[in-house]
C-alpha cells in the first residue's frame, strides 16, 4: 500500500497516490451497508470505512465469513481472523446461492486488470487470443456474480493505460455491456458500476450514455494526466470536483490497519 | 466405510494416473501434504479441480502431475501470480496444460449438482462474459415455470476428492469446521475420497458449527497433523502468510522452483513440511 504516489500529488503531499484511492474508496461506503468485499485495495478499504465512519458496515468475503471485524488487514479471503470475528460463517455455496444471488447485497467491492468505457473488467487474459495469452491473469473468481447481483458495484484500480482500455481483451465480469439496455437485456440484476476510483480520481458513469467519465480529481492531478493514463477519449463531466486528500484521522486509521499486514503486496494481479 | 491408513497408502489406493482428482479447502484447510505425496508418487496426465488452484496446484502443475486444470481463481491471495501455472500455460512448461474455466459461483454449483446426484444445476451467472463461450459446461436454459434465461452448469464428478479436517473419531467419522467451503460437496460428489486429519480422537464431541461427515461416506482418513501447512486448521494452527509472501520468489524461477522440489517435497519421507 505504500507505493509513490502516482500522480502530481507529490511526496510533500503528505499521502500517498494509493492512500488517497484507498481513502476515497471508504469514504464512498454507507455505515450499515452490507459490502461484498474482493482482496487487495477494496478490503483495505472497506476495512478502513469500518476502522472510520462506517462501525456498522457489514463486511462479506466469498470465503463464507460474513460481519467479519478483522482487527488488521487480511492477507487473503480466508485468513482466520476473518472467521473467528464474523457474524457467521457459511459454506461457498450458500454465499453465493442465498446471499449474493438474490440481491441481498448492497455493494460489491472488486478491482481489475483491465477495464473499458462501460465498466467490463478483465481478469481472465492479456492478448487477443484466449489459448495464448501474452499474460495469464488469476480469472474470474467471485467477481462475475458480484458484478451481476449486488445492487451496485464500485471497482478500485490504478489508472494506466495498460488497465484503462477501449476494449478489454476478455469480458470476466459485466459493466453497462455495450452501453444502455446491456443490463437489462442480459438479465443482471445489480444497477452496476456506481464508481471507479482510481490513483487519479473517480470515473462515474453517465447518466445516459453509461460511458465512464470523469467526475473528481485529487489535489494537484491535472485532467490532462489523467486523459494521457486513459486509452480512450476520456470525457470530464461539467461539474468535475476535486476530491478533498485524506485528513489526519483517515491515514492514521488506515496506516493502523497497514502496519500489521505481513506482506508489502496488496493487488489481486 | 472408512480406512484409517498412512498418507502414503490413502494415496496409492485412490489416486491413478489420469483421473480426475479434486483438492478442496478455500484458503483453510487445504491439503498441502497430501498435495505433496501425489508429487512424490510421480502421478501423471491428472485433471485437478479447484475452486482456487492456489499454492498446492502451483506446486502439482510445477512437478509435472496435471494435464488439465479446471478451476475459478488461479491466484496467490494478495500476493500475485502463481507462477508455474502461468509458465504451464504460457510456455507449456513443464507440458501443456489445458484449462477450462468458471465462476466460483459456477464451481460451487457444479460440486452441488455432483453431491446431488443431479446432472447439472441451475444459477444467475456467466450472463454477458466471456466464460460460456469457452467450455461446454456453461449453457442457457429456459425456466420451465417462467420462461426467464438462466445458466445450466454441468456436474462435478470427480473420480476422487482429497480434503484436509480438523479431526476424524476411530471410527472414521470425520469433523471440520471454520471456513468450510466446498469440502463437504466435493467429497459427496466424488467417486473415492481422502480426508487427511490433524488428529484422531476417541469421540467427536459436539460441535454446532462443525461440518461432520460420517465414515460410510469416507474413503480414507489419514493422520497429517500440520497436514495443511502454510494453509491453516482453525484451532490447531494459523495461515503462514509469510510462505506465500515467499513462495512468489521460490515459484517465479524453474530451477529455484525444481530445488525446492527436492527440498521440501521429494526429500521427505511423507512428514509434513514446517
Amino acid at each position: 500500500m505504500s507505493g509513490p504516489p502516482g500522480g502530481a500529488a507529490g511526496g510533500e503531499a503528505g499521502y500517498t497516490a494509493d492512500e488517497i484511492m484507498t481513502v476515497t474508496a471508504a469514504r464512498s461506503l454507507r455505515d450499515g451497508m452490507t459490502c461484498f468485499v474482493g482482496i487487495g485495495l477494496p478490503s483495505a478499504a472497506a476495512n478502513l470505512a469500518r476502522a472510520t465512519h462506517a462501525p456498522n458496515l457489514v463486511l462479506i468475503y466469498e470465503s463464507g465469513t460474513i460481519g467479519a471485524k478483522p482487527a488488521w488487514l487480511p492477507l487473503s479471503i480466508g485468513d482466520g481472523i476473518l472467521a473467528e470475528t464474523a457474524d457467521a460463517v457459511v459454506s461457498v455455496p450458500e454465499i453465493f446461492n442465498y446471499w449474493l444471488q438474490p440481491g441481498r447485497i448492497d455493494m460489491g467491492f472488486l478491482g481489475a486488470a483491465q477495464i473499458d468505457r462501460f465498466g467490463n473488467i478483465n481478469t481472465t487474459i492479456v492478448g487477443s487470443d484466449y489459448a495464448e495469452p501474452k499474460v495469464r491473469l488469476p480469472g474470474a473468481g467471485g467477481a462475475p456474480e458480484i458484478a451481476a447481483s449486488c445492487r451496485e458495484v464500485i471497482v478500485v484500480v490504478r489508472q494506466s493505460l495498460r488497465a484503462f482500455v477501449e476494449h478489454v481483451d476478455f469480458i470476466t465480469s459485466v459493466g453497462f455491456g455495450d452501453g444502455p439496455g446491456s443490463r437489462q437485456r442480459l438479465g443482471l440484476t445489480g444497477a452496476g458500476p456506481r464508481k471507479i476510483i482510481t490513483d487519479l480520481g473517480v470515473l462515474e458513469p453517465d447518466p445516459r450514455s453509461l460511458e465512464l467519465v470523469l467526475t473528481g480529481v485529487y489535489p494537484d492531478v491535472p485532467v490532462l494526466a489523467v486523459k494521457q493514463r486513459t486509452g480512450w477519449d476520456l470525457q470530464v463531466s461539467a461539474s468535475l470536483s476535486q476530491i478533498p486528500p485524506p485528513d489526519a484521522a483517515e491515514l492514521a486509521a488506515l496506516r493502523a490497519l497497514t502496519a500489521a499486514v505481513p506482506s508489502a503486496g496488496g493487488t489481486a494481479r | 466405510m472408512a480406512e484409517i491408513v498412512s498418507l502414503a497408502e490413502a494415496i496409492a489406493d485412490a489416486v491413478h494416473d489420469g483421473d480426475t482428482v479434486a483438492m478442496e479447502g478455500f484458503t483453510h484447510l487445504i491439503p498441502h501434504a497430501a498435495g505433496h505425496e501425489v508429487i512424490r508418487q510421480r502421478l501423471r496426465d491428472l485433471t485437478l479441480v479447484r475452486m482456487t488452484p492456489d499454492v498446492i496446484y502451483d506446486q502439482m502443475i510445477g512437478a509435472g502431475c496435471a494435464r488439465k486444470l479446471v478451476f475459478s481463481w488461479g491466484g496467490n491471495p494478495g500476493v500475485g501470480s502463481l507462477h508455474r501455472f502461468r509458465d504451464a500455460v504460457e510456455h507449456s512448461w513443464p507440458g501443456p496444460l489445458e484449462l477450462e474455466e468458471h465462476s466460483h459461483a459456477g464451481m460451487a454449483n457444479r460440486y452441488v449438482a455432483g453431491a446431488s446426484g443431479l446432472p447439472f444445476a441451475v444459477l444467475r451467472g456467466y450472463s454477458g462474459t466471456g466464460l460460456a463461450a469457452l467450455t461446454p459446461n456453461i449453457a442457457e436454459i429456459a425456466c420451465p415455470f417462467t420462461g426467464e434465461t438462466l445458466t445450466a452448469v454441468a456436474a462435478l464428478a470427480p473420480d476422487v476428492t482429497v480434503i484436509h479436517a480438523q479431526r476424524a473419531d476411530t471410527a472414521g467419522n470425520v469433523q471440520f469446521w471454520g471456513i468450510t467451503g466446498v469440502q463437504k460437496e466435493a467429497v459427496l460428489a466424488a467417486r473415492r475420497s481422502v480426508v487427511t486429519v490433524e488428529e484422531i480422537v476417541p469421540s467427536l464431541g459436539p460441535r454446532p458449527d462443525a461440518v461432520v461427515l460420517p465414515a460410510w461416506a469416507v474413503g480414507y482418513v489419514a493422520v497429517v497433523p500440520g497436514g495443511a501447512h502454510p494453509s491453516y486448521a482453525l484451532g490447531y494452527s494459523t495461515r503462514d502468510n509469510d510462505f506465500y509472501v515467499s513462495w512468489d520468489a521460490i515459484s517465479r524461477d524453474r530451477e529455484a522452483f525444481g530445488g525446492w522440489l527436492a527440498e521440501h517435497v521429494y526429500g521427505t519421507g511423507g512428514e509434513p513440511q514446517r
